[in-house]
């Protein structure tokens, strides 16, 4: 069997490792136009700020490629899928065959047209080893930074530059940060927090043109920076397989068992649209745990397994400067919550079960509320006021420790 | 592969496997002078009830989440099954604590993710909080 890899990240590792759980023989080949050995793409703040290294930040060992006899050829582009001929062009004009494809093409930066921006010197995305090197060659200590986008990616970078900088100033549309993980009353908290250690926010607010080092607002303010970061979002990429006649909507479309409509091409990771069980919909699940699990379904069924991931839920664990935030689920149905000056706990309870939560501050345990969430366990079933006072294992019933804790 | 299991009701909530096992992890050889006055961080933790008690530690997942999702690659499994971390590749964004179903990898104060590793890194053999436990509440065997 002939396996090739588009993409080497999470996904394209966990299709590695799923394909050589059941099929140790087969040939695979990672093409990847990033020129690195595997790295972790949520660790490039963590490069800047100094709690990781080059070497360290690499997603798995060095000798990973040759263990599990990978062929790889990086710094190279796909720049299309033949499912008829069943092989990839490469940029350099070489075709690759396969019997069973993966795309895991992640995605890129999305960039909206804003006027003046061709002015700017110094501007940045945040996404990539390559974009945050540039990123870190650029800045001085005297660097005032301006981010646009004060969502995951926007305040990783904000950390990641924070005290290598003299200021760091973000703007975003919406009317509080991490809008896509934290409700109102969270964010909240967790501005202050970045506030009072000294970041600058512009919030229902947006840029109404650069000029060189000065960003006009919406609002009349007027902003000069020296660096410029774009973190509005992010696009999957999904032209290959659009271009090749597979199905796509806001991303590549799969099934339970990651497969396209293409026949023995699969997707995995960023690029594709995921199940979101907690919510009954279909949505981009940017997150690496779910881009590894998508991989390694993916890996087992081009290997002829019978496998499929239908546990997808949004979920991020993310801390800024010291402050940690755990969420799962979405945010739907009646709510629970409490608060003090160090954490903040909200629960969202739908149909009898646990839909979603947010933490600040305390996060010990979360992942027996996530597991709630994945495994849509009925409430009746627990203690659920223990359960949300502190996560235990307690307030299961017992058949559920003796099969968790004692084996049987 | 061997865990450490748990037989609910022989635990008197004594709360010695969580000595033991912070104790493992010092390398000092005595107790008291390792212990005294600090806080433990146990990877082995006991709930209580009213009248019930029992200790929670990694369950070695054969399909272990917190390997999957980590982040960094920190977290591994040994060719013997066990979960096992590399603290200098953890950068402690805690994606572990999210996705353990059973509460079972725990940060500690200085920001550090920590977990039961079996005693792979300590001592040889039988894992302390086992060898230590008074009422056979955990045993290490195949199951």
């Amino acid at each position: 069997m002939n396996y090739v890899i588009i993409g080497n990240s999470a996904a394209a590792v966990g299709c590695v490792e799923g394909i050589r759980q059941v099929d140790q023989k087969g040939k695979i080949t990672i093409i990847s136009d990033e020129p690195y050995h595997t790295y972790s793409r949520p660790l490039i703040s963590y490069l800047l700020c100094g709690k990781t290294t080059e070497e360290l930040m690499r997603y798995r060992p060095d000798d990973f490629y040759q263990t599990n006899k990978v062929e790889t050829i990086l710094g190279q582009k796909v720049t299309k899928i033949d499912p008829d001929a069943k092989q990839v062009l490469l940029e350099s004009g070489k075709t690759v065959s396969y019997d069973k494809l993966l795309c895991a093409t992640g995605s890129s930066p999305f960039v909206p047209p804003m006027k003046g921006l061709e002015t700017v010197e110094q501007k940045f995305t945040f996404m990539t080893l390559d974009a945050a090197t540039a990123l870190q060659k650029a800045i001085t200590p005297a660097s005032n930074v301006l981010i646009i986008g004060a969502g995951l990616i926007g305040l990783k970078c904000a950390e990641g530059i924070f005290d290598s900088v003299r200021s760091v100033t973000v703007v975003d549309l919406a009317p509080h940060i991490l809008s896509s993980i934290l409700d109102e009353a969270g964010a909240q908290m967790m501005q202050r927090h970045l506030e009072k250690q000294g970041l600058k926010f512009y919030l229902n607010d947006s840029v109404e043109s650069f000029d060189h080092n000065t960003a006009l607002l919406k609002s009349g303010e007027k902003l000069t920076f020296d660096q410029l970061v774009l973190a509005v979002g992010v696009r999957p990429n999904v032209s290959l397989i659009k271009d090749a006649g597979g199905k796509v909507g806001r991303g590549i479309v799969i099934d339970a068992t990651m497969q396209t409509s293409l026949p023995d091409v699969y997707a995995a990771g960023d690029c594709t649209e995921s199940h979101d069980i907690s919510s009954d919909q279909d949505r981009i699940l940017a997150l690496l745990p779910n881009a590894y699990l998508q991989g390694e379904c993916a890996g087992k069924n081009m290997a002829g397994a019978s496998c499929v991931f239908d546990k997808a839920i949004p979920m991020n664990a993310i801390g800024l400067l010291g402050l940690h935030i755990i969420t799962a689920g979405s945010y739907e149905g009646e709510e629970k919550c409490v608060q003090d000056k160090e954490s903040y706990k909200k629960m969202f309870i739908k149909d009898g079960k646990l839909k979603g939560y947010i933490l600040i501050g305390n996060i010990d345990r979360a992942g027996i509320y996530t597991n709630l969430i994945r495994e849509q366990t009925p409430l009746s079933e627990i203690d659920f006021d223990m359960v949300f006072e502190h996560p235990s294992l307690m307030a299961f019933g017992r058949g559920y420790r003796d099969k968790v804790l004692a084996g049987k | 592969m061997k865990r450490v299991y748990v037989n609910e009701k022989w635990c008197l909530g004594c709360h010695l496997c969580e000595y033991n096992c912070a104790f493992a992890q010092t390398g000092e050889p005595d107790m008291a002078r390792a212990l005294k006055d600090k806080t433990i961080h146990p990877n082995i933790r006991v709930e209580d009830g009213d009248d019930v008690h029992f200790a929670v530690n990694c369950r070695h997942c054969d399909e272990a989440l917190c390997v999957k999702s980590c982040i960094t690659g920190a977290l591994s499994k040994t060719a013997d099954g066990v979960v096992t971390i590399d603290q200098d590749k953890c950068v402690h964004c805690f994606t572990c604590v999210l996705t353990c179903p059973y509460g079972c990898i725990l940060p500690t104060e200085d920001g550090a993710v920590t977990k039961c590793e079996l005693c792979l890194k300590t001592t040889k053999g039988k894992p302390a909080c086992v060898a230590g436990c008074p009422n056979n509440a955990i045993v290490f065997e195949e199951r």
